[in-house]
């Protein structure tokens, strides 16, 4: 469904998504990034909201197409402000924030390209003086300018926070899939360029990037004081058949031991 | 009594002659005040006691040298492996001090927390002449009681109803009071998805340093600003950065080597002025109950994964709703259309880190092995003792599937009622 003029005028809640330009991890070549295309399928499942997709970086033909990517997902426009490659995008961001005044940006955890610190939420929130919340899984309800959202942790659980409304909330790989692009709304969807001054980043120019090496593994430190110690831990087989197994039980021995061990470790609720 | 181990070559003679006269007294002397093995009875019969023969090797097994070279070790009070060698190290005045923020998950320092203080260390003890101070800010209760033996110096422990639960803005605040007061050199937090990635990446853009992420390796450097060089994973993990090592760092996990030779003093301390008193427009509402049957296979904490062995579909799937499991399956139990293509576990299916995986009925094929590898406990329910998954399982009970299940879902609802009882009793 396009998100068209009149409903952005109408609608309750003003949602802007921060995009930027993916990298494939297998092939490398451009691509919508997984995390932000995660975003815009979380404000495109709010209830009457306004959308904006917003992308600050260099606007060549390349990245224009992966940024099409995003608009195949059902959304007309995309504001593209247009800035050099060195460029440190966040006084930039600041600024159209600030002229727009959404109650609620989204965007992802980091980049996939660059220097991906994932530091950028974090110093647009300082900016702006906005709460920011990590790990969106869902925004349940905005009231009184407050948003309720569940916050992902690990092995599934969730937690429910409120809110204060203007924030900024990212979205990482725990957050609902992104529906697919589609590619007749992708090529229909419109830029709309915007060409800022550019603030450059000095401190990357002084970096070295280079392809990631495989980190070193750690070996295992044996600290013996005598000859027979260090054998025995050299010697030693690989753990394993250090289980224990119940054999020629009743099926309720066996039912207690097993309930045992997942009281210990604390899965029952 | 001396560590010294004196021996009396002549008695090692004596005891190497078995005609010698004095044979029998000296080997009972060596033996540890042990018996004669010998002895003339009242008849004129030679008596011998074969458990009086040999000694004790080192592994408390008796061993018995005729050729008489080896000799009881004398009864070894002590050995050098319990001892603890580790050298005390207090530091007075420190230079300067390095914070660390360690994650605490569970209430403890974790392996990666552990890791961190060791990079800690090695960016404090850097110059022997002037040392640094290790610092941990430890917030709410723990139950950890080894800091010293991690490499903390001074331990700053705040334990406040304000900073209970999710507060992220309030430890930002203390933090930035510890900044104020301690003023540190180095920042560093371990780069974990939830806790330290979250809160380090706040505090420096709080602090205005750029923070340098994903550190898996810091070493010397003459030429940068701050003397260190760090490398740090950048583009998706598909590239490596070298640069200064900044003030604020978020390292990886195996940063470094955690501290083992030395313990340190671990001494409280206290902030003058914590700013605790910070507007928070984050409320915690606390955390959500989830479906089980919701949750992905990739994070469940607790999976009931059922293969070939399982006869009672409907009883299983009772079993994991009881439990409240994810369910999961082998290959076979989806390719017989048991069970969805999107919960199998294993090399083709979805590799899973349960804390708890118990497979009902599956012997444990190497690729299904392979997709379990990171599970912490593997309860095996199987008719095989032999099989593949009960080399693996932490625990296994042989017997059929659908009674061991059944028993155990009578044993959770008998479990769940006592609960409900005791809480209607309360």
């Amino acid at each position: 469904m396009p998100h068209d003029a009149n409903a952005r005028a109408n609608a309750g809640l003003n949602v802007a998504v921060l995009v930027s330009v993916g990298r494939h991890p297998l092939t490398a070549g451009t691509r919508r990034a997984d995390q932000d295309a995660r975003a815009v399928e979380m404000a495109l499942t709010l209830e009457n909201a306004a959308i904006s997709l917003l992308h600050a970086g260099p606007a060549d033909p390349e990245r224009q197409q992966a940024l099409r990517g995003y608009l195949g997902m059902g959304l007309d426009t995309l504001d593209l402000l247009e800035q050099s490659a060195d460029a440190d995008v966040i006084s930039v961001l600041e600024e159209e924030v600030r002229h727009r005044a959404p109650q609620l940006i989204l965007t992802g955890s980091r980049a996939e390209a660059g220097e991906a610190s994932g530091a950028l939420p974090f110093l647009l929130a300082e900016a702006l003086g906005w709460p920011i919340v990590t790990s969106l899984a869902a925004v349940e309800k905005v009231e009184n300018g407050t948003a309720v959202m569940l916050q992902a942790l690990p092995r599934g659980k969730r937690r429910r926070l409120r809110v204060r409304l203007p924030a900024l909330a990212t979205v990482d790989a725990s957050a609902p899939p992104a529906r697919q692009s589609a590619f007749g709304p992708a090529r229909r969807g419109k830029f709309e360029h915007q060409t800022r001054p550019s603030e450059v980043d000095e401190p990357l120019s002084g970096w070295q990037f280079q392809e990631a090496r495989k980190r070193p593994k750690r070996l295992k430190i044996v600290k013996a004081s005598s000859a027979r110690d260090r054998f025995k831990a050299a010697a030693a087989k690989a753990e394993g058949g250090g289980g224990q197994t119940l054999a020629d039980v009743t099926p309720e021995q066996g039912a207690e031991a097993i309930f045992k061990l997942l009281k210990e470790e604390g899965v029952l609720r | 009594m001396s560590d010294i181990l004196r021996r009396d070559p002549r008695k090692e003679w004596v005891a190497r002659n078995r005609l010698h006269p004095q044979h029998l007294s000296v080997m009972a002397e060596l033996g540890g005040g042990a018996k004669a093995t010998e002895w003339m009875g009242p008849n004129g019969v030679m008596r011998r006691d074969p458990r009086a023969v040999g000694f004790l090797g080192p592994s408390g097994i008796r061993r018995i040298d005729r050729s008489g070279v080896q000799q009881a070790a004398q009864a070894p009070a002590h050995s050098a492996a319990t001892k603890d060698t580790r050298q005390n190290v207090t530091i007075d005045a420190p230079a300067f001090i390095v914070a660390v923020v360690p994650d605490m998950s569970g209430g403890r320092l974790s392996a990666h927390d552990r890791d961190l203080l060791g990079l800690a260390r090695q960016l404090a003890d850097a110059d022997p002449a002037s040392p640094g101070a290790v610092l941990a800010v430890v917030f709410g209760e723990h139950k950890e009681s080894a800091f010293g033996e991690a490499g903390i110096d001074r331990l700053l422990h705040l334990e406040d109803e304000r900073l209970a639960g999710y507060t992220p803005e309030r430890r930002v605040a203390v933090l930035q009071s510890v900044e104020r007061e301690l003023d540190p050199r180095f920042w560093l937090l371990p780069d974990s998805v939830i806790g330290g990635g979250e809160l380090g990446r706040r505090l420096a853009a709080r602090l205005g340093e750029r923070p340098a992420t994903q550190v898996w390796q810091v070493e010397a450097d003459a030429q940068s600003a701050t003397g260190w060089r760090a490398t740090a994973r950048a583009g998706a993990g598909r590239q490596d950065v070298q640069r200064a090592l900044p003030r604020v760092v978020l390292a990886l996990a195996e940063c470094a080597d955690p501290v083992s030779e030395t313990r340190h003093a671990a001494e409280a301390i206290t902030l003058a002025q914590p700013s605790l008193d910070v507007l928070g427009r984050i409320e915690d509402l606390g955390e959500v109950a989830v479906d089980p049957a919701g949750v992905s296979l990739a994070e469940a904490e607790f999976i009931l994964s059922a293969g070939n062995g399982v006869k009672d579909w409907d009883g299983y799937h009772h079993a994991a709703e009881v439990l409240g499991a994810t369910k999961g399956a082998s290959r076979v139990a989806v390719d017989d259309g048991f069970m969805p293509r999107d919960r199998q576990v294993g090399a083709t299916g979805t590799w899973v880190c349960a804390k708890v995986y118990v497979a009902v009925g599956i012997s444990g094929a190497i690729q299904h092995l392979q997709g379990i590898q990171s599970c912490e406990k593997v309860v095996a329910i199987n008719l095989d003792p032999g099989c593949d998954m009960a080399k693996r399982a932490d625990l296994t009970v042989i017997g059929d599937a659908s009674a061991v299940l059944a028993a155990l879902v009578a044993r959770v609802e008998q479990y769940r009622l006592e609960q409900q009882e005791n809480r209607d009793a309360a």
